[in-house]
């Protein structure tokens, strides 16, 4: 009973790293239709930030709350950097964004290892979140536990944020119908600029919670770009929710699988399903009903 | 316009490809393709200026860098000394170095080309398994001479290798026995997925098994898995006396965090590991390792006067907050050997060199190394470390003496047929 809780949390911890790792995803390549290979370098970029903030301050607690606002700053400039100089002149040509955005996913793994060096670098977790808290049942890995708050945290902010604000609805209705939404004079270039920073922001977010469970290196974001894209597509183009319901989904199965095979199986077992699961169903777990004319 | 394609289906196609194909680019090593065909069997190796080249080849780029250019460091430090030592037989060593990739076909291509294009004496690197397995062939087809530094898992012995790191009965055997010693009723094993890590523990459940020690479970994670809960979860409701971890690269660090944020400490269930030195110790994050235990055949700790002078012309050569560690020590080493050996046989040639190597000793920083002439391999003091709050590794428990090595455990009954 004790190992099927431990289990139960295993895998919602699991499927919210994936949430966190694949939510920014939702947005960029979900509702844009951008293919962005350096979205896991983004995610290194957030790690990095942790690192610098812990240089900067030495209290790992201070600096890892302050790193949150940081990482999501850095990753959404990195990314509309990215989508003005590069992105913005191939939205018609996927093949060669996935091309470009893998060079440039190269040249910024690269500059991480100039800049830091290439050994990994320690990004200590405060006090507060290591060693584990007590939930009666079992006992949850406090860093877990925040990352869990901090994914449900992300979803929220970004639904709110979608379905509240203006921003939002011009986000929507770009998607939804790109043609229709400029003629009745929403801006789609600075809609889209805001779209990336927000989605490569939220990559920058997930690097810093990384930080507390793995390596922070210059290869961090390729362990989890595979991955991302996998929720995503699993989850459905377009839909938030898909993606939440897809990352919680893969990472109880995966636990579940890892439990009784091993690791290497599992993950081989993960990826059958959903290759399955799509031959049923290739939109996705949800998919956006568009009236666009394209 | 819409950015969207046509119902999104191509986006989608596209994107399953994509993941399919860096899942397979994940998991593909192409072990065996070696580039050597055709080598010239007679050597163009030119000894008659005042210079000799020799080759060093380790991955200066790709995931296997971070560790290889430590290695390359040393061996560059040793031919500096080395030459300004006067070089070997009277002549200055002329470096040639290439960059392996972290890819074995790109050994075997540099291999070749640094054997027959550049005509080197001897090659001095390699790091995984599969690159070394990969230029084997390189250099047995052009009776070439390779020194591989670093600790493997045994079950090898070319003619054409001389293997300076420790093979199992000189790391994986001490630490089991060391464990022995301790009372350790039952262990635990985690490793990556590949060769050097089941090989490994086929070897550890044997002895195990010899010496009434049970094996609680046996877990193995893809190279750069990052999510451990489960594992951990695993290791802790079976309750091992110890965990002995053959891990390899990053996944190290999110072990050890799990580890420890789980709850669990080196004093109830010690980790032994046989893939974190000192260099590694700041990347997993000193909290996290603190207190457990490390087996190899060199610490930079090592209080003698021979490794203080390696320890401080390489702080020296590179800077002060670099650290030595054990891989690095034995390529720093293997140079030093391989000066030895050719003044013993007078001669840079491989034949002589294979004739003269038996027993030709050095007094290297990790102690006294002495070559065996049957296998190639070298006579080492196997070391149980102890990571200290210092961020370095202290020495909890030597072998006292070198230990030969036995390549295919021929010595242990325990050992009888096992194979690679």
């Amino acid at each position: 009973m004790q190992a099927l809780f431990s289990q139960l949390v295993a895998g919602l911890s699991l499927g919210s790293v994936l949430l966190l790792a694949a939510l920014g995803l939702a947005l960029t390549f979900g509702q844009m239709g951008v293919i962005n290979m350096a979205h896991g370098e983004f995610m290194m970029a957030g790690a990095y930030t942790a690192f610098v903030a812990q240089g900067l301050i030495a209290d790992a607690g201070t600096s890892l709350l302050l790193a949150i606002p940081l990482g999501f700053l850095v990753g959404g400039v990195m990314g509309v950097v990215l989508e003005a100089t590069l992105i913005r002149r191939m939205y018609h040509r996927p093949l060669d964004t996935l091309l470009v955005t893998w060079g440039v996913s190269l040249i910024l793994q690269q500059a991480a290892r100039d800049i830091f060096g290439a050994p990994n670098v320690d990004v200590r977790a405060p006090s507060w979140l290591s060693g584990s808290v007590n939930i009666g049942v079992t006992h949850v890995p406090a860093a877990r536990l925040f990352i869990l708050v901090l994914a449900v945290g992300a979803v929220v902010g970004l639904s709110l944020l979608l379905k509240m604000t203006a921003l939002g609805r011009r986000i929507r209705g770009v998607v939804q119908n790109r043609d229709l939404a400029e003629t009745v004079g929403i801006s789609t270039r600075s809609t889209d600029r805001l779209t990336f920073f927000i989605g490569s922001g939220l990559a920058g977010i997930a690097g810093v919670a990384l930080t507390l469970l793995g390596s922070t290196g210059p290869t961090l974001g390729t362990s989890y770009i595979v991955d991302a894209f996998l929720v995503v597509v699993a989850g459905g183009i377009g839909q938030i929710k898909g993606a939440v319901i897809a990352a919680f989904g893969l990472g109880l199965l995966q636990a579940t699988f890892e439990y009784s095979t091993t690791a290497s199986v599992a993950k081989v077992m993960v990826f059958v399903v959903v290759v399955v699961f799509l031959q049923i169903r290739p939109q996705g777990i949800f998919s956006v009903r568009t009236r666009s004319l394209a | 316009m819409s950015i969207l394609p046509p119902r999104g289906r191509p986006v989608r196609a596209i994107a399953v490809l994509v993941v399919a194909g860096l899942a397979l680019a994940g998991c593909g090593s192409r072990v065996g393709d070696s580039g050597a065909s055709g080598s010239p069997a007679t050597s163009c190796v030119d000894t008659s200026g005042s210079t000799v080249k020799v080759g060093f080849l380790n991955s200066l780029s790709g995931t296997m860098a971070i560790s290889e250019k430590t290695v390359h460091d040393s061996l560059a430090l040793a031919a500096e000394q080395i030459n300004a030592g006067g070089g070997v037989l009277g002549k200055k060593l002329q470096v040639v170095s290439e960059d392996g990739a972290s890819e074995p076909t790109i050994f075997a291509e540099k291999a070749t080309k640094l054997i027959s294009s550049d005509c080197v004496a001897a090659v001095f690197g390699g790091w995984t398994s599969s690159s070394r397995k990969a230029m084997l062939p390189a250099f047995e087809g052009a009776n070439s001479l390779l020194f591989y530094p670093v600790q493997y898992e045994g079950l090898e012995a070319s003619p054409n290798i001389f293997y300076t790191g420790a093979t199992t009965n000189q790391q994986i055997v001490p630490a089991l026995d060391y464990l022995k010693q301790k009372g350790v009723k039952s262990l635990f094993l985690v490793g990556s997925d590949y060769v050097f890590p089941r090989t490994a523990n086929k070897e550890i459940k044997a002895y195990a098994k010899a010496n009434g020690i049970e094996v609680k479970g046996e877990e193995y994670a893809p190279l750069g898995y990052t999510d451990f809960a489960t594992i951990v979860n695993k290791v802790k409701s079976a309750g091992a006396g110890a965990v002995f971890n053959t891990l390899n690269g990053d996944s190290n660090v999110a072990f050890f965090k799990e580890y420890r944020n789980a709850g669990l400490t080196p004093a109830a269930m010690p980790v032994v590991s046989v893939s974190i030195a000192e260099e590694e110790i700041n990347g997993i994050g000193l909290d996290n390792v603190v207190g457990q235990l490390t087996a190899w055949n060199y610490y930079q700790t090592i209080d003698s006067p021979k490794n203080t002078a390696f320890v401080q012309a390489f702080k020296g050569k590179y800077g002060q907050n670099r650290v030595t560690s054990d891989p690095m020590e034995a390529a720093y080493t293997s140079v030093f050997l391989w000066k030895a050996i050719v003044e013993k046989a007078q001669s840079f040639k491989t034949d002589d060199i294979r004739k003269a190597a038996g027993g030709v000793s050095y007094d290297a920083p990790e102690g006294t190394v002495t070559v065996n002439g049957d296998n190639h391999h070298i006579a080492k003091t196997a070391l149980i470390g102890k990571v200290g709050a210092d961020s370095l590794i202290h020495t909890e428990w030597s072998s006292g003496a070198p230990i030969e090595p036995d390549p295919f455990l021929k010595n242990y009954d325990w050992a009888k047929g096992l194979t690679g």
